[in-house]
């Protein structure tokens, strides 16, 4: 029960197919990699995964801990503990990240409860700090006129503070230069832990240098052709993606 | 650090009358008697009176302004209207005073305990005229003077004689006619030279009874480095017929004066709101408007300035929420007759439902000025699909040392938007409400912050149900 199972999923995006019966495990405490050539539906996944309306999965199941996700509300999925940290994160003009955040975490918490701002501000100044963001970020408007390297710091800020089960980076990596890269990259490993499943979704092998994956799935033609280890994704890298074309058409 | 809600502006709190028995009363209808009457019971001078009989011949006079406003208007029928309603004349000094069912009425609003805590003094109107009036005493002593419009006419007529009538004429428009004929109540203010009030003065009108017309008339004569904020709400129950509100509102800042006036308007959906509001701002004074519209059916109200003295400033920021089957009609009038003058209007508008918006800004520099400036801003959210926004730009601009900037944007909250902040956790109706808290976040801040919190929490209301 401790895993986000994926089982013969189908989706489309206005009727065309892209997703086809993929089947796909991440147990908690594990790192995996999806890799895939352009259009090979690695957005998609993630879009389905966590609830997006204009995605319809057709068939499937994906089971969080054992709960069904599909069909449910994107918030709903959020606070069951999927956390999705956006390819290209939108901007949300006049809303505050400080501001945002805190409503993001008081939607997860009862009615009843609420925590002290003395304590959160704490909290986020330390992640920021962890991330290399300036703590003037925290009035900015949420991800506006942000460069690419914010908006993915950004992501990875509020990852760290709603603390989720299941993590899906989408292209985190996509937009940033090698010192931006290390830093959230640092900041992704600390959420590393037993009770967590960190899904990344990346092109490029340069990531996983320094996010270590424990398993490297192929994504093609809508399903996970080929599954391996990290030398998977070095492989991929040195000989590109032809060959798996090749053995899947085989 | 934000402050516990004082001040209840949600419009279902409002939503309650009781019958109540009026000792004055005008009855039914709109005549040369009723206008009579007002002035009869009010004791007032013959060259008050005077000035209401003429005032009603020009609105029996003036069409509806329908050739450019909303068609809406001629569904109000002046006849079944009551245009006088009143339980006393004179307002008492202490809430204790206060007629048990009146005071009622002002507890659930909670005005008392804002007037204990933070004002400088409150008017509260019960249909025509004031039950309660009070400024702290100091302010007495400083000679500021803080009554409604028929005491501040009869005793302290070499204050307010000089400008009454004259920011406004009666025959600006068919209302502002109306206003003058029948008017009752509202705020007369004068602030002393030098005299700056540190806190702000509040009024509050309520209307109980059905059919009724409320016309209240305030003027605001700031002195000569006079600074005052002035801030006014209103609350309606919902009946099945519809009501008036037509008031008239004129500010005179004299030489380095400030005046910031501040508007929360919830009137329920039954009501026409037609108000004039405008401001002569002389030599470097500064006029400030701050005005809200969530409530009523059709408010068409256009704040302006005359910046008739050099370096005079005008500013209007509006805010304005249209609901299903609600039209705000609101803008800006700037008129620049001095050198170094300058202008800024901000506008944002946000319509919900079928729910319709309409931006009127006039901009008037003539050739002959030198160094003036204007700014304006005028932003539409739209909600639904159905939703509408209009803006109606009127700028005119002569000569060559002027300079006036416009900007406009319509736009609406995308899906991406939406999906983004619920797979941060918040429901679909909490991210629509933070995106349009977001919109108008720059301008709610300029409000003091017991009304920014309110603020915040009433859209939030008009928010909910407007999704799915």
């Amino acid at each position: 029960m401790s895993s986000l199972k994926i089982e013969n999923l189908s989706a489309s995006i206005d009727e065309k197919p892209i997703l086809n019966q993929l089947d796909l495990e991440l147990p908690k405490g594990e790192v995996h990699a999806i890799m895939g050539p352009n259009g090979s539906g690695k957005s998609t996944l993630s879009k389905v995964l966590a609830g997006h309306p204009e995605y319809q999965p057709s068939e499937g199941s994906a089971l969080l801990d054992g709960e069904e996700i599909l069909g449910l509300e994107p918030d709903q999925i959020s606070r069951l503990g999927l956390f999705l940290a956006f390819q290209y994160p939108v901007e949300v003009p006049g809303v505050s990240i400080a501001n945002f955040i805190r409503a993001a975490l008081n939607s997860r918490m009862p009615d009843d409860e609420d925590f002290k701002a003395v304590d959160y501000y704490k909290r986020l100044y330390q992640k920021m700090d962890d991330l290399g963001m300036s703590r003037k970020f925290t009035s900015r408007s949420l991800n506006d006129g942000f460069s690419g390297g914010e908006k993915k710091r950004c992501e990875v800020l509020q990852m760290m503070m709603l603390e989720p089960k299941y993590c899906i980076l989408d292209e985190t990596d996509s937009g940033l230069d090698i010192d931006a890269l290390r830093v959230v990259a640092a900041g992704v490993n600390k959420m590393r832990s037993k009770e967590r499943g960190i899904l990344v979704i990346t092109h490029y092998q340069r990531l996983l240098e320094y996010i270590v994956p424990d398993k490297v799935h192929v994504l093609w033609d809508g399903k996970i052709v080929r599954s391996g280890t990290k030398e998977l994704a070095v492989e991929l890298e040195n000989r590109g993606y032809d060959w798996i074309k090749e053995e899947v058409a085989a | 650090m934000i402050s516990p809600n004082e001040i209840q502006i949600d419009r279902d709190k409002g939503n309650f009358h009781y019958q109540t028995d009026y000792e004055f009363d005008a009855g039914v209808g709109l005549s040369e008697d009723v206008v009579r009457y007002i002035s009869n019971i009010k004791e007032e001078d013959k060259w008050l009176l005077d000035f209401r009989l003429r005032a009603l011949s020009i609105f029996e006079r003036k069409p509806l302004p329908t050739h450019w406003s909303s068609r809406d208007l001629e569904n109000i029928d002046f006849d079944v209207i009551r245009y006088y309603l009143s339980k006393g004349q004179k307002p008492s000094r202490t809430w204790d005073e206060v007629p048990d069912d009146v005071k009622e009425t002002f507890e659930r609003l909670g005005i008392p305990e804002q007037e204990r805590k933070f004002l400088a003094g409150v008017e509260a109107q019960f249909d025509s005229e004031a039950a309660y009036s009070r400024m702290k005493g100091d302010l007495e002593e400083k000679g500021v003077i803080f009554v409604g419009s028929t005491e501040g006419l009869k005793d302290h007529p070499e204050i307010f004689k000089k400008w009454f009538g004259k920011v406004i004429p009666s025959s600006d428009n068919k209302f502002s006619a109306l206003n003058s004929a029948v008017f009752s109540g509202g705020s007369f203010i004068y602030v002393p030279p030098g005299v700056k009030l540190e806190q702000p003065l509040q009024a509050y009108f309520r209307i109980n009874a059905e059919n009724f017309g409320q016309f209240e008339r305030t003027l605001i004569i700031a002195d000569e480095g006079a600074e005052i904020t002035y801030m006014e709400g209103c609350t309606a129950p919902k009946f099945e017929t519809s009501t008036l509100h037509s008031a008239v509102v004129e500010l005179v800042a004299l030489k380095g004066a400030k005046i910031q006036y501040i508007t929360v308007q919830n009137w329920s959906n039954n009501v026409f709101n037609l108000v004039t509001k405008r401001a002569l701002a002389q030599e470097e004074a500064e006029v400030r408007w701050i005005d809200c519209n969530i409530g009523s059916r059709l408010t068409m109200k256009y704040p302006g300035v005359i910046l008739q003295g050099r370096k005079a400033r005008g500013e209007v920021l509006s805010i304005a929420l249209a609901n299903e089957g609600q039209h705000q009609d609101t803008g800006a009038k700037m008129v620049h007759a001095a050198d170094e003058t300058s202008s800024n209007v901000i506008s944002k508008s946000i319509s919900i439902g079928s729910g319709r918006t309409t931006y009127r800004g006039l901009v008037k520099i003539p050739g002959h000025l030198k160094k003036c400036k204007n700014n304006t801003e005028c932003d539409g959210l739209l909600i639904n699909s159905d939703s509408e926004t209009d803006t109606y730009p009127a700028i005119t601009v002569q000569g060559d040392d002027n300079s006036v900037q416009h900007e406009a944007s319509v736009s609406k909250v995308s899906a991406e938007q939406i999906f983004y902040m619920q797979q941060r956790g918040l429901s679909e109706s909490d991210a629509m409400s933070m995106c349009v808290n977001g919109f108008v976040n720059d301008l709610i801040r300029e409000f003091p912050m017991e009304y920014s919190v309110e603020l915040k929490r009433l859209i939030d209301l008009e928010m909910e149900g407007s999704v799915g």
